[in-house]
């Protein structure tokens, strides 16, 4: 069990300096976890929203506006996650996940695709060649109510079948009830049976109730080894919000800083259009700073959105506003 | 201490999506009477008002047109009822803004209403006298259908603030197509109200949407916004209109430009009409 103390970060400012070597401390019990979880500062809520509410109102326009768009778009992770997801269905998600919009070569490709794991192995033969991943939900997508064997078991099959990247749940019940030690062991397991591929871990910000949880939540997950932080599973009724996302961005700069590991976020759930978007990359961009402006520090978990992105940067383009029909539907 | 009343101004202001916003802008214009008085102060929309009445417009037509045709007649009849019991109100506007007498403002109020319970009246006719059932050499109905167009913009007649709106926006309306409508510039006010009369009428959101404003400004927008596909002309000059229509041909948009002195008043309800041809098997 390493010994490197951690030292917790309450500074609300944009210069983040990393630690040199990544020295992620071990939890080696229950007690050092919520003792670490404790000695997290309260997040001022009323000040959060303020801060949300004012970065909204940043104006970005013109060719600025045309490089968010594109860099949006390479942080989608296109995803169907729906009960009559066909094969079908998701190769032709794959084909616009590469070329998302086959009149112009310029747009970039999104990041990952994203669906169930009995779909991996479809996926991955769609997108073989390309430089989109497969992501996939594991154990026990959206609720996480299944057994440990379980959710493992999903994990494994996901992998097997190919997937780059897994998008497991947390048991929020678990984590509610004070029973910290259980989750993080759950994300140390998964993590293990995830071997090659990355772990984001989906905290369910929706469900956490307080910005609290969601920061000690972040913390949580990022000491049992996510690569990256996800708002909302987009299965309930609250998905991601602005404020929930910068306590999570706050928290991955300051692991940053304090272990030297740099961990992404991913908010996902009822983001729907460029507005959104580039109000969330306003949010990374003066919080986490633009070592996260890259599709390895920061997704969009979406399905609609880039569609949205796509007549955006047309109308940019093209002077006049387009039809949305002329876009394909997922 | 006074027990003089304060004035109660009125502002008014945009439909967009069932809504009375003030314009995205936050600007305003003065409107004047026909003799130069002050009139009112008018919201002056922009490029983003017509995009968003553009997205009520598209979002709402297909539930429109999806709504029987008898029903459509009832709600533009409910409207020419609103009209009706707020006539006097409209008749002061149409006088004000267009410089008539009382009795000329009420006379073209009563045309007014009138037009709209004609449109009314169209709803459930358009079908029987536009479509038909064409003879062909098999065992086949082969049917032509009048379906709308879609979205309609509508730069509506600058000199006639009330009868020529009515022409203009309900004619579209009533073969199913929404709205997306700039209203007079220098005498909005009467379309205002009307506006207003829609709310009360169990128009749904985004069927006739009503910016005011600079014309000049507005029209370059909705001539070239793709995702609308018809645009009149009415309230354009010939270059202008030249122009729109050029940049209209960009989207494929169907163009109606009003003909001096017409006296077909089926026409506007023929121009933003599209046939779609159906065969069906006899005896199926």
């Amino acid at each position: 069990m390493s010994t490197a103390p951690l030292r917790l970060v309450t500074r609300d400012d944009y210069g983040v300096k990393f630690a040199s070597a990544s020295v992620v401390p071990a939890i080696g019990s229950e007690t050092q976890l919520k003792s670490v979880l404790g000695a997290l500062a309260g997040v001022d809520a009323v000040g959060l929203e303020a801060r949300c509410a004012k970065l909204a109102t940043r104006s970005i326009k013109k060719s600025t506006k045309l490089e968010a768009i594109d860099l949006a778009i390479s942080m989608v992770d296109l995803t169907t996650l729906e009960g009559a997801d066909t094969p079908a269905r998701v190769s032709s998600l794959c084909a616009k996940a590469m070329r998302p919009d086959p009149r112009d070569l310029t747009v970039p490709s999104v990041a990952a695709v994203c669906v169930y794991p009995d779909l991996v192995a479809r996926a991955r033969s769609a997108l073989a060649n390309s430089s989109v991943a497969v992501a996939s939900v594991a154990t026990a997508f959206p609720s996480g109510r299944a057994s440990m064997r379980v959710k493992l078991l999903d994990v494994n099959d996901a992998v097997e079948a190919g997937a780059h990247e897994v998008d497991m749940v947390i048991d929020r019940g678990a984590f509610l009830s004070g029973r910290v030690g259980e989750v993080f062991e759950e994300i140390v397991a998964v993590k293990e049976a995830c071997g090659e591929a990355h772990l984001k871990v989906i905290l369910e910000t929706g469900e956490l109730v307080t910005y609290d949880n969601v920061r000690r939540a972040s913390w949580l997950a990022m000491l049992a080894g996510a690569d990256f932080v996800k708002t909302s599973t987009g299965k309930v009724s609250v998905n991601a919000t602005p404020p929930a996302a910068l306590v999570m961005l706050e928290a991955v700069r300051d692991f940053a800083e304090s272990t030297g590991k740099l961990v992404g976020v991913k908010v996902a759930g009822g983001i729907r259009t460029t507005k959104d978007a580039l109000r969330y990359l306003v949010l990374v961009n003066e919080t986490a700073g633009s070592t996260w402006l890259s599709p390895d520090r920061f997704r969009f978990g979406a399905s609609s959105l880039l569609n949205d992105l796509l007549m955006q940067r047309l109308k940019q383009h093209r002077g006049a506003y387009v039809r949305s029909d002329d876009f394909s539907g997922d | 201490m006074s027990d003089e009343r304060l004035d109660v101004r009125k502002t008014y202001k945009l439909l967009i999506n069932g809504a009375f916003p003030r314009s995205e802008s936050g600007r305003s214009y003065k409107v004047s009477t026909k003799s130069g008085d002050f009139l009112a102060n008018v919201a002056q929309g922009s490029r983003k008002d017509l995009r968003d009445a553009v997205l009520a417009a598209r979002g709402v037509q297909a539930k429109w047109w999806a709504s029987s045709a008898y029903n459509r007649g009832q709600v533009i009849y409910r409207l020419a009822e609103m009209a009706e019991s707020r006539r006097d109100e409209l008749a002061n506007h149409v006088g004000a803004a267009e410089g008539l007498g009382e009795q000329q403002a009420e006379q073209s109020v009563s045309r007014a209403i009138d037009r709209i319970i004609w449109y009314a009246g169209w709803t459930d006719k358009i079908a029987q006298v536009y479509g038909g059932a064409n003879p062909v050499a098999g065992p086949f109905f082969n049917f032509s259908l009048p379906t709308p167009s879609g979205v309609v913009a509508v730069l509506a007649s600058q000199e006639s603030s009330l009868e020529g709106f009515v022409d203009a926006v309900l004619a579209p309306i009533a073969a199913g197509n929404t709205v997306v409508s700039v209203a007079s510039e220098l005498r909005p006010t009467p379309a205002v109200l009307l506006g207003e009369m829609t709310a009360t009428s169990d128009f749904p959101a985004g069927v006739l949407n009503i910016v005011t404003g600079v014309t000049s400004e507005l029209a370059p927008t909705l001539a070239s916004h793709e995702d609308v596909d018809g645009i009149d002309l009415s309230g354009v000059n010939l270059d202008e209109a030249n122009e729109l229509s050029v940049s209209a041909a960009g989207s494929i948009k169907r163009v109606f430009r009003p003909r001096p002195n017409d006296t077909d008043p089926t026409r506007r309800l023929r121009a933003f009409i599209e046939t779609s041809t159906v065969w069906h098997t006899i005896g199926q």
